[in-house]
């Protein structure tokens, strides 16, 4: 084992590591702007509006990622109507951009699935107050169920996030110098790939640790209304009424 | 049945049909649930200031019954007037009523007040934002003009001081409490009660019976489903008795509970007020 190696090949890796985190953090956004639609319309009760959704996340949850990343960084580019159009081209001719987009899609599916299941998990009857106060339907998802389903959602949106980290090693298939991309490129020059392997996956590692203790922040912060009760003149029997 | 004792109301009951103006004028409800007929054709109609308790062994269609008034349930037949305006239906095709225009059925929700037996309270917000979230998302009161109401409310309730904490820091009965005036924070001109005491420890039915006697006492229109016989007798006006469907007796609580007609009516008195 060679320490000097591993600390030589640092600056690199941390390099390739950012490009990791834009990857991981840009097509988490999008992903979440796919997903909210997505998982509305997937959990109507209506087959004409939740069959296209369906067939969406069947379709990115059915087929590996590096399938369709190919699919966009390789297939897309087969159409002549695709290399001649002045809008798509300059974008998908990026391998960055077909990255962005094909890691969007592909979380946006998982966490358009795992927003259904938090839709349906918001206790019918919070959803019947709502509509026996009045409120819109509308109204009711914006401010009940959506807020209540986020919650709800949170530790597995934080899991998918992990997954789509270390899922975008794949970038590195389509010549991007992400952690992994970067990784392999120094092999090519030093030949010790268990030092520098290792050193990228420490750094994978302390990544995920900084996105773990994030999310046990956040959902802290969103969950004081199912810890202790607050501080203040309390604890006395309920005065009487009558 | 509590062991709190309501004070008879001095309220001289109100003769039926003063005005003609029924508040809420339900017709002949149906509602199937596939083969079982679970409402046989039920009728009522409520006067400002009614207190309408609806009494029945589970299974009667109590619930059911209320949760059709402002279509949480659709009924397979009939017509709800709510103050004169009738809410447009259409059938759909499994044979049940479907709001004609959810914008109609929107707004005259709005008007009917509802409190549930598992209070459904919202978890992620405190007391008072639940308090004035109906009214600034559906009349679009201003913020300091809800939060001043709901605060005049929670005092009525005996929560003022719990309007910072959140749902779950609540006692059942208090949780009660809030969604009662939740609902009132709406101004509703009749108000639909779905067995409000059942899912409560028997020590804290007491203070939402109070609240309730309290807002019989001032005049407020109310239908109330419930296993109170107590408070049944003293507070309601008019009490139903249901039985699979149908309104098995109907009249004034004193001769419903002192002189029941119906064999059905003694059974169900005689097991409930032991």
């Amino acid at each position: 084992m060679n320490i000097d190696v591993m600390i030589a090949a640092l600056p690199k890796l941390l390099e390739g590591a950012w490009l990791s985190l834009q990857l991981l953090f840009i097509s988490g956004f999008f992903g979440l702007m796919i997903a909210v639609p997505l998982s509305i319309a997937r959990s109507s009760p209506r087959l004409a509006v939740k069959a296209l959704p369906y067939a969406y996340i069947f379709f990115f949850r059915g087929t590996p990622l590096l399938v369709q990343l190919f699919l966009v960084y390789y297939g897309l580019s087969q159409f002549a109507f695709v290399r001649e159009s002045p809008i798509l081209w300059p974008v998908l001719k990026e391998p960055y951009w077909c990255a962005i987009i094909t890691f969007s899609l592909h979380t946006g599916g998982y966490i358009a699935e795992i927003l259904r299941g938090a839709i349906q998990a918001v206790p019918v009857g919070e959803v019947e107050a709502a509509r026996a106060l009045g409120m819109r339907r509308s109204t009711t998802l914006a401010r009940i169920v959506l807020p209540r389903a986020a919650r709800i959602a949170l530790p597995a949106y934080g899991n998918e996030l992990i997954l789509m980290l270390k899922g975008s090693a794949l970038a590195s298939t389509v010549t991007l110098l992400d952690l992994t991309g970067m990784a392999r490129t120094i092999i090519a020059r030093n030949y010790m790939p268990v030092e520098t392997f290792l050193m990228a996956g420490v750094i994978y590692m302390t990544i995920t640790f900084v996105l773990v203790r994030g999310l046990r922040f956040i959902e802290h912060r969103t969950s004081a209304h199912m810890r202790g009760r607050p501080t203040g003149p309390d604890t006395a029997p309920p005065e009487s009424i009558a | 049945m509590s062991s709190v004792s309501i004070a008879k109301t001095s309220r001289e009951s109100v003769p039926a049909n003063v005005g003609g103006d029924a508040v809420l004028a339900v017709e002949d409800i149906h509602k199937r649930f596939g083969e079982t007929e679970v409402l046989r054709g039920i009728s009522l109609t409520a006067q400002t200031g009614d207190v309408i308790a609806i009494l029945g062994s589970s299974g009667s269609g109590k619930s059911t019954f209320l949760r059709c008034l402002n279509f949480l349930e659709s009924p397979s037949a009939g017509r709800i007037h709510l103050h004169g305006e009738e809410i447009r239906t259409r059938p759909d095709r499994e044979g049940s009523l479907r709001p004609a225009s959810h914008g109609q059925l929107t707004r005259l929700r709005a008007r009917v007040g509802m409190v549930f037996q598992q209070f459904n309270l919202w978890p992620h917000m405190t007391v008072l934002a639940n308090l004035i979230e109906a009214p600034r998302r559906v009349h679009g009161m201003g913020k300091a003009e809800a939060t001043e109401k709901a605060e005049a409310l929670l005092e009525k309730v005996g929560l003022a001081d719990r309007r910072d904490y959140y749902p779950a820091h609540l006692s059942g009965g208090q949780q009660q409490r809030a969604a009662i005036a939740r609902t009132l924070a709406m101004d509703p001109e009749v108000i639909l009660f779905d067995e409000p005491t059942s899912a409560l420890d028997p020590e804290l039915v007491g203070e939402v019976l109070g609240v309730m006697a309290s807002l019989a006492e001032e005049g407020r229109t109310m239908l109330i489903v419930t296993h109170e016989m107590g408070f049944a007798r003293d507070v309601s006006t008019r009490t139903l008795f249901l039985h699979e469907g149908r309104v098995e007796e109907e009249g004034a609580p004193e001769a419903l509970f002192s002189n029941p007609q119906s064999d059905r009516l003694r059974k169900f008195l005689s097991r409930h007020l032991t």
